[in-house]
Formats: structure tokens, C-alpha cells, sequence
């Protein structure tokens, strides 16, 4: 397809989603109601670690108006000592953390659950429940989870031959690392922190459950993944897969965070002893408390180079928390941190520490902005005593296709480069800076995803189009794919219509998570689109009598390829609709696959800070970021993810932190305390779509959505050291920290 | 469920007797805005079982300007107070205080009455108020008496208000000539957000020298403070200096904080310093310009 030629893609089409949203009317989780419904409530602990020793729920059920009461003795029995996995996760940690089982591992870990006629109610027999505890010391921080007398979560994972916290590790290994810091004319080594932060979504959990008699069960919930949802159900519960029809709702931010269960197997148990449909709605506090943040860490990062600026080893140390559970995103801290260089000796370790702290879970680019951080700080530390440009020495090292990259692969075409020669060459390179003014770089990377995706592509009978995929939109997804379609049919884009299927409607499709959606669903979309081409040749073919191959699909209607083919007016898609029944009945495809051939995204971000030196305040004043985004498919979705994840990262690297107190648990479990940038927190963040598209994908789609949360960490660092000629080694930068480092 | 009793009287006669009379028997609360209370219900650190609005009495929701001297109701809304366009004139830092509570679907609910009585060492208004040199009018079972706001609060969430006592207005001094106030607070974001440290000056100023000041800092201690050392430091002087920085020294000294999840002790006193010297500067400018 001649790019120059699009009509749709690339176009900034209006959202199919707008209109319901911005009047209200778009349908999330927690709007869904159904007659006879009942509201559930969780019991959580009140301790940071401690064995349960008994639950009696007796009051709670004797209560007037409590229908229902539900334990980890109601869900399936998975040993603990045995893994069962589903695709990153591991159901026998999903089991216990959705109730717990042997042990309350963190303060709000949900016990039990109450169903009742009113949310009240269930509250009240909440509090009836009499759980017999016993209390163990608990672990918050990495240091204190680690150190030889640290109490230990799961005591059957053993490190070192000994019960540890330390539950996994992770090594990445390139050329030889001793021989390249010997090569190296400087090195320079430094330790980091950054605190646990929260996806932030504004919609709390929240999901509607209801169980028939013969354990058939509709689930509407907010998720990154109604399949996943399914699944883990029926894990949990023992309800088949094939009993369980789960409805995504619109959803209301996820961010990685919505890619994993809290509610739905509780609900499901709930509604299935009541025979009622259940209800349940997060509060603020129990998503701040009990559902996943992303890691806090603790990393040593060494890079060695020469005085010409070629890095000749580099070396990454990360601790990450996991919190509850095994599971911390190392792969993506030790696996992303050195990708967008080409650097000749290199190793980097990962460590998955658990302690007593609700269970992470995904966030944007899991793990990747820790790892980052601290590689992008020590990048700029190196080039200063250099004196080299931060963003000439990347160049000078910058990863290229052909580039056998850290963590396993070699590149293909990719644009890091060109992310680069974009930030050199835009104003804000150059724009003069005032007084306690600074400016920082930081590049970045991630992954992104394939995976399995499905979608039909029907013909509606007065001749327009409706698509179903299954991945809940979070990013975009509808209107992209209703760019691709109307692009590849040839008509209106107005007459597409794309649709999400719950996991009764369509095929398998994996979870909106790893940037690979809009990757994953155009591929199928463009394969079931091209497949009703063909239909609709074919039934042209049929009317004018001449071979399939004769006829050509054009601008919305098929018609003879040529003089030969015969003369014949062109049929125009509602024409061919019309006459659907009598050429051989309904028109439509579908495809399901696993889709491969996703490529990593990177980027490289330029950020101008002012401190207040007075009060410790540093304030982001001018922010750009450049990315390699593949093609932008509906290019307003694609800046609003960049800017999207400018903003988490700003508030990562500012003022965002889990703060616990001495009794373990979470001080700040609000938005008040737990402190995400407000508008007037930031600038117009600018951004820079750079076009490298991916030979692998029918429209050059590269994932967008994560990659730029993974610079801004180190950007805002390497921007307040040249501001004020401090570094700062652990996040958040929050005043009293600046204060008190720039006082001493 | 328990049932709450809401209880929505027309005249303060009938708030006082019914505050007094439900206080006796259980736990009751005095509605304006809400934006406080609400919060504190849902939350569970409020289980009131009365709950008295107080928003249909006439006198605390009025506005008045007696020559100059301003009368405003406990319950006038930031957002009404705002649009009394004269009022900002003249004061400015009291009005910049009250408009900083909140987001702007709060300021259609939020008072100066309520900012007083949630009593949070960090509420925006209060160290304004001090600063104006405001009294407040309260009514109770035996009456009405005049309190001068820095010496109404006896502790976080703690008032010296007695049972049945409803906060009726506050009466502003009328501006001296050549005066100025201001209210600047320290937060980590730029809005929305709860003060680390407040501080709210007023001065007056005649022939360059500084004839009154009061100075109020907020949040760096059990309750707002009014600084006493910090204005005879300024009294008296040009604003050299020396003067200043022994202002700003009796600010720092005056700073009883604690250490939490919002700042160190440390940081707080640092701040009180600095923000001291910059809301005395933009109070001074105010002065000048009449």
C-alpha cells in the first residue's frame, strides 16, 4: 500500500469510543446492576504477616440480610509447592493473594468475603468474621527482606540453599565483562533507589458476578482481559472455561495494573452460594492497599568506556520488590536497561524479593524505567567526565540493526537511531536555559508483544462493516482498527463499526498488555478483511459471470481488472450486501493466531526542569519525547500515549511513593498523600513520532504504549543535576529529600 | 445500618438548641459545605447519628460591609466570596487562603466557618484569618461572644468551643490604609493538595516604615500560630535585612512540627523561613499600592 495514498491511517479519525464517554454514557463496571442483585465486601488483615490460625465466619452468616460468606477454603486447593502457571502468572500465588490461605503476607490482604442486600450490611458482618492470628515479625523494605535474619514469607523457596526472600534471579551475559572494564579509560559505578509506585488508574476494581444453578456464570468486570478473567475464575472457583462468559466493560485506566484478578473469583463464589448476582466496588483505599503497585528497588549499575566515548562494559545489579508473591518484573529491569547500545562486554543481574507489601503487578513496561534509571544516570555521568554530549555520546553507541543486543536478540530494522537525530536536531535541543534551569536526556526500550489475537470481520446487510476483537481498548485500539479497516475495504470509515466480543463472541485473544494490541489485532483484522475481499470478489464474480481472478477490489467496490474481463459497472459493497442471500448467504471472516513478529520500541526523551532551591522543588518546564513508533496508525492516540506515559513517569520520578509506617502498613492510601501530578503540574509535552515501520506487520505497527514511561526517571534526574550541580541517587525527588541534599 | 438524623433549622435559635440537645445524647455534627465531613463519614473516622445543615440560616450566609468593615458568614462559600469583588480588595491574602481549599467544584461548598472548625493544623484559611486580625462570632446555649481565631483551636481537630456553640461569622478590622496581606503555602504539586507549611502576613506601612504586622504560620504545629516575635521584629522597621531575618528566625523558632508522610521537622522549619520571606514581600507590594 502506497502510504502516500492512505485515506484512514494516519488520519485522526474521532473516537468510536467519545461520544458515550464524554456524555456519560459509556458503561463501566461498577454501573452494571441486574434484579436481585447483592453487594460483596472483603474482610482484609489488619496485620503485615501473621499464619491464620482459624476464620470463623458463624456471626457473619447469622447476620439479617447476609446472604453469602466465602473463605479460601471455597476456592480450588492448589499446593503450594507446585507451580501452575498461566502465562506470566503463577495461579497458586493468584489463589492466595485473591484470599488468603496458610498466611496473611501484607496489611489488607483480603481473608474473607461478605455477599449482603447492602454494601453496609456486608461491612458490618465483615467485621463479625473472628480470624485467630498468628503474628510474625514482617519484612517492608528490600534491605530488611534480605538480610540474614529477615523473616521469611514462604519458607519452602529456598536461595542459597537456605529459605530466602530472594524467590528468583535473572542474568543476561554478553562478551566478556572483566576484560571490557579493563579496557575502559574510565568507569564509574553508582547505587540507586526508587520507591514502590501505583498505576493510578481513577477506576477502582470493580465487577458483577452471577452464578445460575447449573454454575453458568456471566461475569461483567473491568480488566486488561476478559479471557484472562475467564480463566482465572475458573481456575480459582472450578467452574469450567466453557461455563464462564466474561463481558469486558469499558474500562477506566489500567495501565498493567487491571492484568490480573482481585474480585471476580470472590464474586463468583459469593453469587454461586447465595444464587444471587453479587456485586463488588473497590474502594480508593483497598486498590491503594491490596492491589498491585510496581516495584520499589535497589540497583548498582557500572559502565566503563573510553576516553574516544566507546563503552567498552557495563554492568546492572536490580532488586526488585515483588511484594506478597513471587513475580517482580526483573526481565524487564535487567533486560531492558542496556538495549537501545551496542555495547561489546556486558552482564546484568535481576533479583525477585518478596516481603510483606501487597503483590505487584504490572505497569507500563514492567521493570523497564528502574533499570533505565540507573543506566541512563551512570550514561550521563560518563559522558560528562567525557565531555561528550549526552545525546552524542549515545549516538556514538547507539544499537543498530544487526546489533546482537544484551539481552539475547539481534535487531532488525529499527528506528533508536533516528529517535536520537530527531532530539539533535529539534529546537528544544538548543533553547536557552535561565537560571536554576537544567536540562537532562535519557533513552529507553521495550519489548513489546505479540500473542495470540482473534477477530471477525462481518458484512451487515444494508452493506456496512462491524468488527469484533477481544482485547479491551485502553490505548486506542478501536479507532486504529477502524482506520485499517475502512482503509482496506475502501470506504468510509464512519461505515466501520469495531466492536469487543466477551469471551463468548470470539476466539481466544490474549490480554491488552505489552504493547501488543494494536500489533496483534490489525494483523488479524487485516487477514479477516482481506479474506471478505476475496468474498466479495468472489460474489462479484458470480453476478457478472467471470472468473474471481478477473475482478479487482477498488475504492470500496469490486470491478473488472481490465478491458478483458468484460464491461461491467462496478458493485459497489452495499450492492454486494444486497445481494448476499442469493451469491451464497452472509459475508464475513474471521482469523485467530499467534501473532509474531512484534519488534521493541525505543525512545529518547529531552526534559528541562527549574528548582526552587529554597523549598527543594523541582518543576518540569519543557518536555519532548521522541519515539520510534512504527507507524502511527491514528497518530493523536499514538502522542497521547507518549504524553500519557511522560506524565506517570514525572510523577515517578517526583513525588509518587508507597510510604509505610512502623506498624507495616501503607500511610498514604489516597490520592491526597499518594501524590499523581495534577494538570498544572505540567508542561505541553511534546512529542516526536519517528516512522521506522516494522517489516514484520502488514501496516509497519510497532507497540507505542509503554516505552515512554522508561526514560522520564532518568531525564528528570540528569535535568536537576544540571540545574543545581546535584545528583540525586533515589526517587521520589520529593522537596524534603532536595531540600535536605542541597542544604548539607 | 444506623440511622443518621438530619436536622435542617432556619434560624440559629433553633441550630443552637438542637446542636446543644442532640450533643448531650450522642455524636452530632454541624454541616456547611461538607467538603470536610462528608469525606470523614465515608472514610469512617466520623460516625455522627445527627447531623445539623446549617446552610439555610440566613445571618451565616450573608455578606456585609459596614463602612469598611467586613462581616462574612460561616457558611459563605468560597466561590460567593470570591464574586464579592470589593471584598478581595481587601483582602486579598484571606481570599487567595479560601481559595486555595480544594478544586473548583469544592469551592461552591467550601467556608471559612468549616475551614475553622475541622481544625487541621494545615487548614489554608486559618492562618489568614490570624493575620487579618479577624474575630469570629460564635452562638451558643448561653449566648453570643467574640474570639479572636488564634485563640479558638486547642488542638488537631480540637476547638475551645463550647457545647452547643455554632460559629456564626467572622468581623474583619476595617483595612488600615497602606496595608497588605498574603497567604502563600507549600505544597509538593500546584494544587490540590494539603499544606506542608502555611504562612500569611499582614502589614501596614507609613512613610516606609512598618507600623503593624501580624504574622501566622500554619501546619507546623498542633494549631495555626500567630508569631508574635516575628511582628515586633517587623514593627518598627524598613523591612531591612536584619529586621527580616530575625522575623523569619521567630518563625522557624516559632515551628513545633512533627515528622511525617508530608515533611521532616527539618523541612518544615526551613519553610516556614522561606515562605515567611516571600509572603512578606508580596504583602509589602500590596501595601504600597494602598
Amino acid at each position: 500500500m502506497n502510504e502516500m495514498d492512505n485515506k484512514w491511517i494516519g488520519k485522526n479519525t474521532i473516537r468510536p469510543d467519545g461520544a458515550d464517554k464524554v456524555t456519560g454514557r459509556a458503561e463501566y463496571a461498577a454501573d452494571t446492576i441486574m434484579p436481585g442483585m447483592i453487594w460483596g465486601k472483603v474482610l482484609r488483615s489488619p496485620h503485615p504477616h501473621a499464619t491464620i490460625k482459624s476464620i470463623n465466619t458463624k456471626k457473619a452468616e447469622k447476620l439479617d440480610g447476609v446472604f453469602s460468606v466465602a473463605t479460601s477454603a471455597d476456592c480450588v486447593d492448589f499446593p503450594v509447592d507446585t507451580p501452575v502457571i498461566l502465562g506470566i502468572q503463577d495461579i497458586r500465588w493468584m489463589a492466595r493473594n485473591v484470599l488468603a490461605k496458610e498466611k496473611v503476607l501484607f496489611h489488607g490482604h483480603p481473608i474473607a468475603a461478605v455477599a449482603a442486600r447492602t454494601e453496609e450490611i456486608a461491612e458490618k458482618a465483615c467485621e463479625l468474621i473472628e480470624v485467630d492470628y498468628d503474628v510474625h515479625p514482617w519484612a517492608i523494605e528490600i534491605d530488611d527482606a534480605i538480610k540474614p535474619d529477615a523473616p521469611i514469607l514462604h519458607d519452602f523457596i529456598k536461595f542459597d540453599g537456605k529459605p530466602s526472600n530472594i524467590v528468583g534471579t535473572l542474568e543476561h551475559k554478553k562478551g566478556n565483562i572483566e576484560e571490557g572494564f579493563k579496557d575502559a579509560d574510565i568507569i564509574i559505578e553508582k547505587e540507586f533507589e526508587t520507591a514502590a509506585v501505583h498505576q493510578g488508574y481513577l477506576e477502582t476494581h470493580a465487577c458483577l458476578v452471577s452464578v445460575s444453578p447449573d454454575d453458568k456464570t456471566i461475569i461483567w468486570s473491568s480488566s486488561q482481559g476478559q479471557f484472562m478473567v475467564r480463566a482465572m475464575t475458573s481456575f480459582i472457583t472450578g467452574i469450567p472455561q466453557s461455563s464462564i462468559r466474561a463481558i469486558p466493560a469499558e474500562i477506566g485506566g489500567g495501565f498493567g495494573g487491571k492484568t490480573i484478578v482481585y474480585l471476580e473469583p470472590v464474586a463468583t463464589i459469593l453469587s454461586k452460594k447465595s444464587g444471587r448476582p453479587v456485586k463488588m466496588v473497590m474502594t480508593r483505599e483497598e486498590v491503594m492497599r491490596a492491589s498491585g503497585p510496581t516495584s520499589g528497588s535497589k540497583s548498582k549499575v557500572k559502565i566503563g568506556a573510553k576516553n574516544d566515548g566507546k563503552i567498552t562494559a557495563a554492568q546492572g545489579t536490580f532488586y526488585l520488590q515483588a511484594g506478597a508473591f513471587p513475580g517482580a518484573p526483573i526481565r524487564g529491569a535487567a533486560g531492558c536497561c542496556l538495549a537501545p547500545y551496542d555495547i561489546p562486554n556486558a552482564h546484568t543481574f535481576g533479583y525477585d524479593v518478596v516481603s510483606n507489601r501487597s503483590k505487584v503487578a504490572a505497569y507500563r513496561a514492567p521493570g523497564a524505567p528502574i533499570g533505565a534509571y540507573a543506566v541512563e544516570c551512570v550514561i550521563d555521568e560518563v559522558a560528562e567526565a567525557l565531555k561528550i554530549c549526552p545525546l552524542e555520546f549515545r549516538l556514538k553507541n547507539a544499537a543498530k540493526q544487526g546489533t546482537k543486543a544484551v539481552h539475547g536478540p539481534t535487531y532488525p530494522v529499527m528506528g533508536y537511531v533516528e529517535t536520537l537525530e530527531a532530539c539533535l536536531s529539534h529546537p528544544h535541543y538548543k533553547a536557552p536555559l535561565k537560571k536554576l534551569q537544567g536540562r537532562g536526556y535519557a533513552s529507553g526500550f521495550w519489548f513489546n508483544a505479540g500473542g495470540e489475537s482473534s477477530a471477525q470481520v462481518n458484512i451487515t446487510e444494508d452493506g456496512n462493516v462491524v468488527v469484533t476483537t477481544g482485547h479491551p481498548d485502553i490505548g486506542g485500539s478501536r479507532a486504529s482498527i477502524a482506520n485499517i479497516t475502512a482503509e482496506l475495504l475502501g470506504i468510509d470509515v464512519n461505515r466501520v463499526s469495531v466492536l469487543i466480543g466477551d469471551t463468548a463472541s470470539i476466539g481466544f485473544s490474549n490480554l491488552t498488555g505489552g504493547s501488543r494490541v494494536l500489533f496483534a489485532s490489525a494483523l488479524v483484522v487485516t487477514e479477516s478483511t482481506n479474506q471478505v475481499i476475496d468474498i466479495l470478489k468472489d460474489r462479484a464474480s458470480k453476478i457478472w459471470n467471470i472468473d474471481k481472478e478477473a475482478i479487482e477490489w477498488e475504492n470500496g467496490q469490486a470491478r473488472p481488472a481490465g478491458d478483458n474481463a468484460g464491461k461491467f459497472k462496478p458493485l459497489t459493497l452495499v450492492e454486494l450486501a444486497e445481494k448476499a442471500t442469493p451469491t451464497g448467504g452472509p459475508i464475513g471472516a474471521g482469523h485467530q493466531v499467534n501473532t509474531v513478529g512484534a519488534e521493541g520500541g525505543f525512545a529518547t526523551h529531552i526534559c528541562d526542569v527549574e528548582v526552587d532551591i529554597e523549598l527543594g522543588i523541582a518543576r518540569v518546564i519543557r518536555y519532548t519525547a521522541a519515539q520510534d513508533v512504527g507507524k502511527a496508525i491514528h497518530p493523536a492516540y499514538v502522542e497521547g500515549q507518549l504524553q500519557g506515559g511522560v506524565v506517570q513517569g514525572i510523577g515517578w520520578a517526583l513525588n509518587e511513593e508507597y510510604i509505610y509506617n512502623k506498624e507495616g502498613k501503607l500511610d498514604n492510601p489516597g490520592f491526597l498523600d499518594y501524590r499523581i501530578p495534577v494538570c498544572s503540574d505540567l508542561p505541553m509535552i511534546d512529542t516526536i513520532l519517528v516512522e521506522v515501520p516494522n517489516p514484520k506487520h502488514p501496516q509497519g505497527v510497532r507497540g507505542v504504549g509503554e516505552v515512554p514511561i522508561v526514560p522520564p526517571l532518568s531525564a528528570i534526574a540528569n535535568a536537576i543535576y544540571n540545574a543545581i550541580g546535584t545528583r540525586f541517587y533515589s526517587l521520589p525527588m520529593s522537596p524534603p529529600k532536595i531540600l535536605e541534599k542541597i542544604s548539607d | 445500618m444506623s440511622e443518621v438524623k438530619f436536622i435542617s433549622p432556619e434560624t440559629l435559635e433553633q441550630a443552637v438548641d438542637a446542636y446543644y440537645k442532640s450533643s448531650k445524647e450522642g455524636k452530632t455534627k454541624i454541616l456547611a459545605g461538607g467538603t470536610d465531613l462528608l469525606v470523614q463519614i465515608r472514610s469512617g473516622i466520623s460516625q455522627p447519628d445527627t447531623i445539623i445543615d446549617i446552610k439555610n440560616i440566613k445571618e451565616l450566609k450573608e455578606i456585609s460591609n459596614d463602612n469598611g468593615s467586613y462581616t462574612i458568614g460561616a457558611a459563605v462559600a468560597g466561590a460567593v466570596l470570591d464574586e464579592e469583588e470589593d471584598f478581595g480588595n481587601n483582602w486579598p491574602g484571606v481570599l487567595e487562603a479560601l481559595r486555595l481549599i480544594g478544586s473548583e467544584q469544592i469551592q461552591g461548598r467550601a467556608s471559612l466557618g468549616g475551614n475553622l472548625c475541622n481544625a487541621s493544623p494545615a487548614g489554608d484559611s486559618v492562618p489568614a484569618l490570624i493575620a487579618s486580625g479577624a474575630t469570629v462570632k460564635v452562638h451558643g446555649p448561653e449566648g453570643e461572644r467574640n474570639m479572636p481565631i488564634e485563640s479558638f483551636h486547642a488542638g488537631p481537630g480540637k476547638t475551645n468551643l463550647k457545647n452547643g456553640e455554632i460559629v456564626v461569622n467572622f468581623q474583619f478590622p476595617k483595612k488600615q490604609k497602606c496595608s497588605g496581606d498574603a497567604y502563600l503555602r507549600m505544597i509538593p504539586r500546584t494544587e490540590m493538595d494539603i499544606a506542608v507549611v502555611g504562612c500569611a502576613v499582614n502589614v501596614t506601612i507609613e512613610n516606609d516604615k512598618c507600623v503593624d504586622a501580624r504574622v501566622a504560620l500554619g501546619a507546623v504545629a498542633p494549631t495555626a500560630l500567630l508569631v508574635e516575635d516575628a511582628s515586633k521584629a517587623l514593627i518598627g522597621s524598613n523591612f531591612e535585612k536584619e529586621a527580616v531575618e530575625k522575623a523569619a528566625l521567630a518563625c522557624e523558632a516559632a515551628c513545633n512540627p512533627i515528622d511525617d508522610k508530608r515533611g521532616t521537622i527539618s523541612y518544615r522549619k526551613k519553610v516556614s523561613k522561606v515562605l515567611f520571606k516571600r509572603a512578606l514581600e508580596k504583602a509589602i507590594e500590596r501595601a504600597k499600592k494602598g
